[in-house]
């Protein structure tokens, strides 16, 4: 560019840019810092120290005096009342106990909801919740990670409730930081009118008809369990990677093929209902709500020859509470089988509570007879199994592998 | 005179203090992330550290998603281009009174959530639905289905980034003197000729605008490949990021590590771009 013979000009234009290059170098300055601060600010935090949790390091509990509760839930967990604004047995609890609950339904996933919370979770800083609620395989992980705290049993004489095939959860042995807040299968669901025929097992999937026709849950302990237990292999024992490897091929063949449609999570039920989809591998929780909504009683769920997969919603409290104990007050109150029973009726999910089916009776005496929401021990024995706990590694691996399985 | 030298200062401050601690804070952040290594034995803790294997992964595993991130933006920018520049014309020049009103009818979408609209469009296409049906019977679904395929990735993502084509493209005709394209005329060169010497060279900021604006979302979109798209095959980096940063115990430097060169691959593409075509116009 051409400078300006001026003097005056020259000099003008000279102090303007040193005026510039300043302002720029403290503007960079500043941003520089901010960015530093930024890095030291949020270093990843530690893995937990080797040995047991240590009691003394939970915080001061509070609940004597702070008669509050917050409680995180998956939605359509709890019973709700006909006009949808209350949900009559937590207001029953609140009237009995005088502790103010503030009821959150705001978990919809499990990797979702626990990546969210982590991070202050791991760092010991309030996550907003007193109670959540996480499956098994989830629960696991946090119960690994010594991030939920000990339940003092003691104080929950209603807990002895809970059915004596959930009592030892491989993830959980004795129930010391947990309890199951409800249970449910992976199984087959298919549409009976539209396919003319019913299903069986596994291999009935693969029927030439159905090809491009069939769905199943994004969760692998469910979909890749339910091929397993076809395969032979026994979900709860000591199976391994090649078993796994066995497994996820199975899978990844039939989404080559196009014999499965697509992997998703609860958003399958839009596939069976659109018509993209006449069966596939679910839940069968889902699968009586889509009877329901659709009012079409040709949808069945059953659980495969070779066996379903049973998992269970576990409810427990974070190490970061100071409620443990408004916490435990309100275990125990949906232990009582009168309550679980009102519970059951509204979410047809399997009842974890000895005794609810007796008090069904008097609540709907149809769903009190129900396999898939009053399990007898002799029909789990014989038609599910629970995907054993896996450790940290394989929790891992086998996480990443399926997530290639999928498309990613 | 003196004062004036901080005023400047205190007028940005707002916006340097909302940049960095919005901006350039997580942008810090995200890098030292993604250079983070596991911690061993502890599958979901890290600590920090150069690890430069993270975007080995990113890179070596997921290329072909990288690939199609671009592919399907970019055919989803041309789709786009082709069905807003017309739209945009007729806004522009022949709407008259009902100016307004198309408007409002191409922003009136908005309105409602993207996510909804992306499911509806499952609903649309949905094997049994009117489109599938209709292509079925002339033969021109091979698959047999629409959904799940890439076809349904590009169309949601075309159908998506729709409006921010057309607005900018409608803003660059509306601000074309209406003098220029007569004096064509009268120079005796035929539509077509005055179109293509005077009405697009004229528009081209808002033809510049609108790309950027459908392909940079596009590329890191990932609604659409998740909702349209199948298991493999047409799943875009988006989901990669999603599925590492959530469901991969242990992805969250890969997950960091893909986004930062997700951004690089855009801030090239679309340097190259702006720099092949120009825009000393371009706001």
């Amino acid at each position: 560019m051409d400078v300006p013979l001026d003097p005056a000009v020259r000099a003008l234009r000279r102090a303007a840019a040193r005026s510039l290059a300043t302002r720029r170098e403290a503007l960079g300055a500043g941003m520089g810092l901010a960015a530093l601060a930024a890095v030291a600010a949020c270093a990843p935090p530690p893995p937990p120290a080797g040995g047991g949790l240590d009691i003394r390091a939970l915080p001061a509990d509070v609940s004597a005096r702070d008669r509050t509760l917050r409680f995180s839930n998956w939605t359509a967990y709890l019973d709700l009342s006909e006009d949808a604004k209350t949900y009559p047995t937590l207001a029953a609890f609140e009237k009995r106990t005088g502790i103010d609950v503030a009821y959150a339904e705001d978990i919809d996933d499990n990797d979702t909801y626990f990546t969210k919370i982590a991070p202050q979770l791991r760092s010991r800083q309030d996550v907003g919740a007193d109670l959540f609620v996480f499956t098994d395989w989830m629960i696991n992980r946090l119960i690994r990670e010594r991030l939920v705290a000990p339940l003092e049993l003691l104080r929950m004489p209603n807990a002895t409730h809970l059915l004596d095939t959930m009592k030892d959860a491989p993830f959980d042995p004795g129930r010391h930081f947990s309890l199951a807040w409800q249970g449910g299968f992976g199984g087959i669901g298919y549409n009976r009118r539209k396919l003319g025929r019913d299903l069986r097992s596994i291999e009935d999937l693969w029927a030439d008809d159905l090809r491009g026709k069939v769905v199943a849950v994004s969760e692998f302990r469910d979909t890749a369990g339910l091929v397993m237990l076809a395969q032979g292999v026994d979900i709860t024992g000591s199976f391994g990677k090649t078993e796994v490897e066995n497994a996820f091929g199975e899978v990844e063949k039939r989404i080559a093929d196009g014999h499965i449609r697509r992997i998703r999570g609860n958003s399958y039920l839009q596939d069976l209902k659109s018509g993209n989809a006449l069966a596939g591998l679910v839940w069968s929780g889902d699968l009586f709500s889509l009877r329901a909504e659709t009012g079409d009683d040709s949808w069945q769920f059953v659980l495969p020859d070779s066996g379903g997969t049973l998992w269970t919603d576990n409810v427990a409290v974070p190490v970061t509470s100071p409620r443990r104990r408004n916490a435990e007050a309100l275990m125990n109150y949906y232990y009582d089988p009168a309550v679980a029973a009102q519970v059951a009726a509204y979410v047809t999910y399997v009842c974890p509570v000895r005794g609810a089916q007796e008090a069904m009776e008097k609540i709907d005496p149809a769903l009190a007879k129900s396999p898939f929401v009053f399990p007898t021990d002799d029909f789990l024995r014989r038609h599910a199994r629970v995907f054993r706990a896996l450790d940290a590694d394989e929790d891992a691996e086998y996480g990443a592998r399926w997530a290639k399985v999928v498309g990613n | 005179m003196k004062r004036r030298t901080w005023l400047p200062y205190v007028l940005l401050a707002p916006g340097l203090a909302w940049l960095a601690v919005f901006y350039l804070a997580p942008l810090v952040q995200l890098a030292s992330v993604s250079l983070q290594s596991p911690f061993p034995g502890y599958p979901g803790y890290y600590y920090r550290n150069v690890d430069v294997g993270n975007y080995v992964t990113a890179l070596g595993s997921f290329g072909a998603h990288f690939g199609r991130s671009v592919l399907y933006a970019a055919l989803a920018t041309v789709f786009a281009f082709a069905l807003a520049y017309p739209l945009a014309y007729a806004v522009a020049f022949k709407a008259g009174r009902w100016r307004n009103l198309m408007l409002v009818a191409i922003m009136a979408p908005f309105l409602t959530s993207f996510i909804l609209r992306t499911i509806a469009w499952r609903q649309i296409l949905a094997d049994d639905g009117f489109v599938a049906r209709t292509l079925g019977v002339l033969h021109l679904l091979p698959g047999e289905r629409i959904t799940e395929t890439w076809v349904a990735v590009v169309a949601g993502l075309t159908y998506t980034f729709l409006p921010f084509m057309a607005l900018p493209i409608y803003a660059g005709l509306e601000r074309v003197d209406p003098r220029l394209i007569e004096a064509g005329t009268d120079l005796y060169a035929g539509a077509f000729t005055t179109f293509r010497t005077v009405t697009l060279p004229l528009s081209m900021p808002g033809v510049l605008a609108g790309t950027l604006l459908t392909f940079i979302p596009a590329a890191g979109d990932y609604v659409n490949a998740e909702l349209l798209g199948s298991d493999t095959g047409t799943k875009m980096v988006g989901n990669v990021i999603e599925s590492q940063f959530f469901r991969v115990l242990g992805g969250y430097p890969v997950a960091a590590a893909l986004s930062i060169v997700l951004m690089g691959l855009i801030l090239v593409l679309v340097g190259a771009y702006v720099r092949r075509f120009g825009t000393k116009e371009l706001v």
